[in-house]
């Protein structure tokens, strides 16, 4: 692997005393995709906030975010300014409440092409159109002129990646971003995602439960418990072999397209609260292949296979075929 | 539990908008619902499907009675839905709810989510303080939240426990009528199935009806008794979940089916040619047929109607799969 | 637009008329004009003549479609004490006052405004904490009190500035200061708890994550959104120009339409009561309309649709 191009080391954040994440370690390289899954809750959007600093005062953020060696955590306010939006750009959750409601589209698209790429004006302006016609938003000139509330869900989403698009990032952090689109804009702005990356060379991680979409776009796939990663592969590899049982659990939560309608297969329980973390593994109290060992301590990830690895002591036994739910 | 009877009866209802380019300039049209007509019935679930921007959450709206159509009408419990903001729709509201695509702009940040979800109780001044409490916690335990979360502002909680607590807020009042914009699309798929599963239960215990607006079709599938599609402001196609979606007659249906991604499958289906609609600029005829792979000339001409198609029976608003006339080659730009 | 207008305009004539009417119920229930403004050994005759003069001595419902039909008609009356049209009295006293209540708000908006900003700015800091501190104890001092605590620091104590009367600008000071103080406050608080309310909002973390510099995200992405409710509360501040100044007046003994409505209230001298009571409800009508209107201009979500429901009826 060449050197990381963003690197989190030992990544913990804290909300009034209460981690969210309890040590992050993860290498983005250059051109890279990457996906993030996991339960809600499990600290994935937290994650990238911490390493742009984007969270509020209150939370307080350990660890190390290199971008090609440069610190980020708790850097000087025209450092992040130059990285935020231009060599690292993110689109949020939420797109309606994002945008802000009393610019217009097309403000919102030129302010981030004027600080990053110096246009301004009628350049800017087509710009910006340009970059709508992109996400595929029908009409994208009179768009511009519009406010957010005049658009569906869907087109304001697409404006935030028009957005991030428009910094031209080394580094595309998308959370959720397909959430409010249908499936065949999705795959435009999937094979979009894609085409910039081959361009221009943008590396991305991708944020999702979808995990269709994750298989789709990603190379390499991480899993999210309780603020850990708990297992990463290569996306083939984790989708035929998943290793750690909260991995399967996922995959058997997808409702099929075909076959009888059973009653979705949730896993049971709820993530622990973060005042009452088990003293081993996070997900131990909701495992089906549980023993007392994994009380003892959190388990450390262990390599299954090339660049598969795990957060499980009982990862090593090859899991039944069968229990793998596909579509 | 009673299933059966209509609940909800829409026809015709079309909603414009105007759009305006600049403070002073021209302003268009812009057709966001046009001519859509639907009905639901007791303890039943319509999935409302189709393209980003093509009108689903302007119908949700119209149904609610939230915005007034432009033309056509609503019925609610076999009455014309009251004027907005009257007495008598806000009796109404209480008996349907919406759960909204964005959880964040849903909720208030200013007030914990616990006393969010108790609101609609002290609003309609259902049950004592105690009960409410009660309820309160028993709502968010059934949408899979901690009690102690009631305390927690929205902007504390994580995207899917935010959506959660919209949902434990809409189901506070025991409404007939639920429409659900989106409602999982901001969960993972662990919790995205308890709502669905809690959807469902409640569906059967309650004989709720649900207006489910959705882009993901798995989850159409696994909650709907029939299935909408939508294509620029009108429904192009009917039917049961299993028919349309295994089976799609719409040439639209059809690449929305197969775009649906999934683990481990490859390359990603029909990708749809051309420009999405504009909905200001309707091209003539069918809507769709500058996408279309098998547009005719007569679909440039003259715009296909929704009706039950010889043979199966499938309502689809195609002119080929009607069968009136041969599947083209798809007509050129320059045609439309 | 016209509808708009229109039902704002109706509601303001409801409104103004809802206040005439108190004020005459009042007035005429609590006190016998004739007796007061004659003195009470007055002789009998004297009064008499003087309520027949007035038409006091009709009964009280014809008295008020009398003044009624006299206002539709722009004749606002004269007052009983000196016999010379209300409207002029009052309209004489305004100059005094707006010298009073146009400074006054420059400081309010001046000082208010920028301290909730910086205290917003940096919550929890000892600046936060000093200006709340401030914000608190110049909002809860009532002006009087306030007033007086100025004049025994600034005039008796260190004989600075004079105590009351209107001769020089000096005298304008301490009123203006007492009445700006107070209003600083209300509008710090307000404005400091709108700016962390958008502060706290997704939208402002996404133009930080555009990499638009701190500065330029308060000034051009927190500031217009913090304005749409501060806008109301400036409204108001507008909106009592005239007679927001009666307690102040007072205590400075300061010649303006506030000390007048005291005055005029004491004599039972309706007509003056009602012209000024006219005007204040006037005034505050149209700031209300302005905002309105304002509202429209800073969010456009509230310019031609119906507002997006949110949330549950
Ligand atoms: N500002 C905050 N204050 C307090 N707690 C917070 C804050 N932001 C996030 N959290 C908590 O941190 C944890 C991780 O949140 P995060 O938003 O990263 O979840 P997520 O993995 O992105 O989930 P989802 O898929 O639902 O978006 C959650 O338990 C959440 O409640
Ligand atoms: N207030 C408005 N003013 C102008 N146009 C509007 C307004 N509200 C909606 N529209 C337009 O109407 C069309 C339909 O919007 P709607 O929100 O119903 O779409 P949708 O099907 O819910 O899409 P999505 O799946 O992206 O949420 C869109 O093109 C949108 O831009
Ligand atoms: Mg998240
Ligand atoms: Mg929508």
């Amino acid at each position: 692997m060449s050197a990381p191009l963003v690197s989190l080391k030992g990544l913990r954040v804290a909300f009034d005393e209460q981690p969210a994440l309890r040590g992050i370690d993860l290498d983005v390289a250059p051109g890279e995709s990457v996906g993030l899954v996991g339960e809600s809750g499990c600290g994935k959007s937290v994650t990238w906030l911490a390493a742009l600093g984007l969270l509020p005062g209150r939370a307080s953020v350990t660890g190390s975010v290199k971008l090609q060696g440069e610190e980020l955590l708790h850097a000087r306010p025209d450092v992040l300014d130059r990285v935020r939006g231009g060599r690292i750009a993110m689109i949020f959750q939420d797109p309606a409440s994002s945008l802000n409601p009393v610019h217009r589209i097309g403000k919102q698209i030129t302010e981030a092409l004027r600080l990053h790429r110096g246009m301004d004006g009628p350049q800017a302006r087509a710009e910006a159109k340009r970059l709508l016609d992109q996400v595929g938003i029908p009409d994208a000139a009179r768009r511009l002129d519009a406010w957010p509330h005049e658009l569906s869900g869907g087109q304001n989403q697409r404006v935030m990646i028009a957005i991030a698009l428009a910094g031209r990032p080394e580094l595309l952090v998308a959370d959720e971003p397909t959430t409010a689109l249908d499936v065949t804009i999705q795959a435009q702005i999937l094979t979009l995602l894609q085409d910039l990356r081959k361009e221009t060379g943008m590396a991305l991680v991708l944020i999702s439960h979808d995990l269709g979409v994750v298989a789709d776009s990603c190379e390499r796939v991480c899993v999210m418990y309780a603020g850990r990663i708990v297992e990463q592969a290569p996306s083939a590899r984790l989708f035929e072999a998943p290793a750690h049982p909260y991995t399967r659990g996922l995959l058997g939560a997808l409702p099929p397209l075909h076959g009888p309608r059973r009653k979705l297969s949730a896993i049971p329980g709820g993530v622990p609260e973060p005042w009452a973390m088990p003293p081993g593994c996070a997900f131990a109290p909701r495992c089906a292949m549980h023993v007392s060992a994994c009380d003892a301590a959190v388990p450390e990830p262990v390599g299954l296979a090339r660049n598969h690895r795990a957060a499980c002591i009982r990862a090593t036994i090859p899991f039944p075929q069968d229990q793998v739910a596909y579509a | 539990m009673r299933t059966g009877g209509e609940l909800l009866v829409a026809e015709g209802i079309t909603r414009r908008y105007a759009m305006r380019r600049g403070v002073l300039g021209k302003s268009v049209e812009v057709r966001a619902v046009d001519g859509v007509s639907l009905k639901l019935e007791r303890g039943r679930t319509l999935g409302l499907v189709g393209e980003s921007g093509c009108g689903k959450s302007t119908t949700g709206r119209l149904v609610l009675g939230l915005e007034r159509p432009d033309e056509g009408h609503v019925e609610f419990e076999g009455k014309a839905m009251p004027a907005p903001n009257t007495e008598a729709w806000r009796r109404a509201r209480a008996r349907m709810q919406m759960v909204f695509q964005d959880p964040l702009g849903a909720l208030d940040r200013r007030l914990p989510i616990g006393t969010q979800v108790a609101e609609p109780l002290e609003i309609h001044n259902i049950g004592t303080p105690a009960e409410r409490a009660e309820r309160t916690t028993e709502l968010l335990r059934g949408v899979g939240l901690r009690p102690d979360q009631a305390a927690r502002y929205p902007h504390e909680l994580s995207g899917g426990q935010r959506q959660r607590a919209v949902l434990a807020r809409a189901l506070a009042t025991n409404p007939a009528l639920l429409v659900c914009d989106e409602p999982i699309s901001a969960l993972d798929v662990s919790i995205q199935a308890q709502v669905m599963n809690l959807l469902v239960d409640l569906q059967s215990s309650l004989g709720l009806g649900i207006l489910f607006i959705s882009h993901d079709l798995r989850a159409v599938r696994q909650v709907s008794h029939r299935v909408a599609v939508m294509y620029l402001g009108r429904i192009v196609e009917e039917g049961e979940p299993d028919e349309v979606l295994h089976e799609p007659a719409h040439p639209y249906a059809q690449a929305l089916v197969s775009a649906i991604p999934h683990p481990g499958k490859v390359g990603r289906g029909i990708v749809l040619q051309g420009d999405p609609p504009n909905p200001a600029d309707r091209p003539s005829g069918c809507a769709f047929h500058p996408r279309c792979a098998f547009a005719t000339e007569l679909c440039a001409r003259e715009t296909p109607v929704l009706k039950p198609r010889s043979g199966d029976g499938r309502m689809v608003a195609c002119h080929v799969a009607q069968g009136e006339v041969a599947p083209g080659n798809g007509v050129l730009k320059e045609a439309a | 637009m016209i509808r708009f207008l229109g039902s704002r305009l109706l509601r303001a004539a409801i409104t103004i008329i809802m206040v005439v009417t108190f004020a005459f119920i009042v007035l005429r229930l609590s006190g016998d004009p004739a007796q007061i403004i004659m003195g009470a050994d007055a002789p009998p005759e004297a009064v008499d003549a003087f309520r027949t003069a007035w038409g006091l001595d009709q009964p009280v419902l014809l008295q008020y479609f009398h003044y009624f039909g006299a206002i539709l008609q722009g004749d606002l009356g004269r007052s009983m004490r000196d016999g010379r049209d209300a409207i002029v009295l009052v309209a004489e006293r305004i100059p005094a006052t707006l010298a009073l209540t146009i400074p006054a708000l420059i400081i309010k908006l001046g000082l208010g405004i920028p301290a909730g900003i910086t205290a917003a700015l940096h919550r929890n800091s000892f600046i936060d904490r000093a200006v709340m501190l401030l914000a608190v104890a110049g909002f809860t001092v009532p002006s009087f009190v306030l007033g007086l605590l100025l004049v025994l620091v600034f005039a008796v104590q260190l004989g600075w500035l004079p105590s009351g009367g209107q001769e020089s600008w000096r005298h304008a000071i301490l009123p203006i200061i007492t009445m700006g103080v107070g209003g600083a406050a209300v509008l710090a608080r307000f404005t400091r708890s709108a700016m962390l309310e958008v502060l706290g909002q997704p939208y402002i973390r996404t133009a930080s994550a555009k990499g638009v510099p701190w500065r330029a995200v308060v000034w051009g992405h927190a500031l217009p959104n913090a304005a749409i409710p501060t806008v109301t509360i400036v409204g108001f501040m507008v909106g009592s120009l005239i007679a927001g100044a009666v307690v102040v007046e007072s205590v400075f003994s300061w010649p303006g339409v506030g000390r007048l409505l005291v005055v005029a209230v004491a004599n039972r001298d309706l007509a003056v009561v009602q012209c000024i009571l006219l005007l204040v409800a006037a005034t505050m009508v149209t700031a209300n309309l302005v905002v309105d209107l304002l509202y429209g201009l800073l969010d456009p979500r509230l310019r031609n649709q119906p507002k997006r429901a949110t949330g549950a009826a």
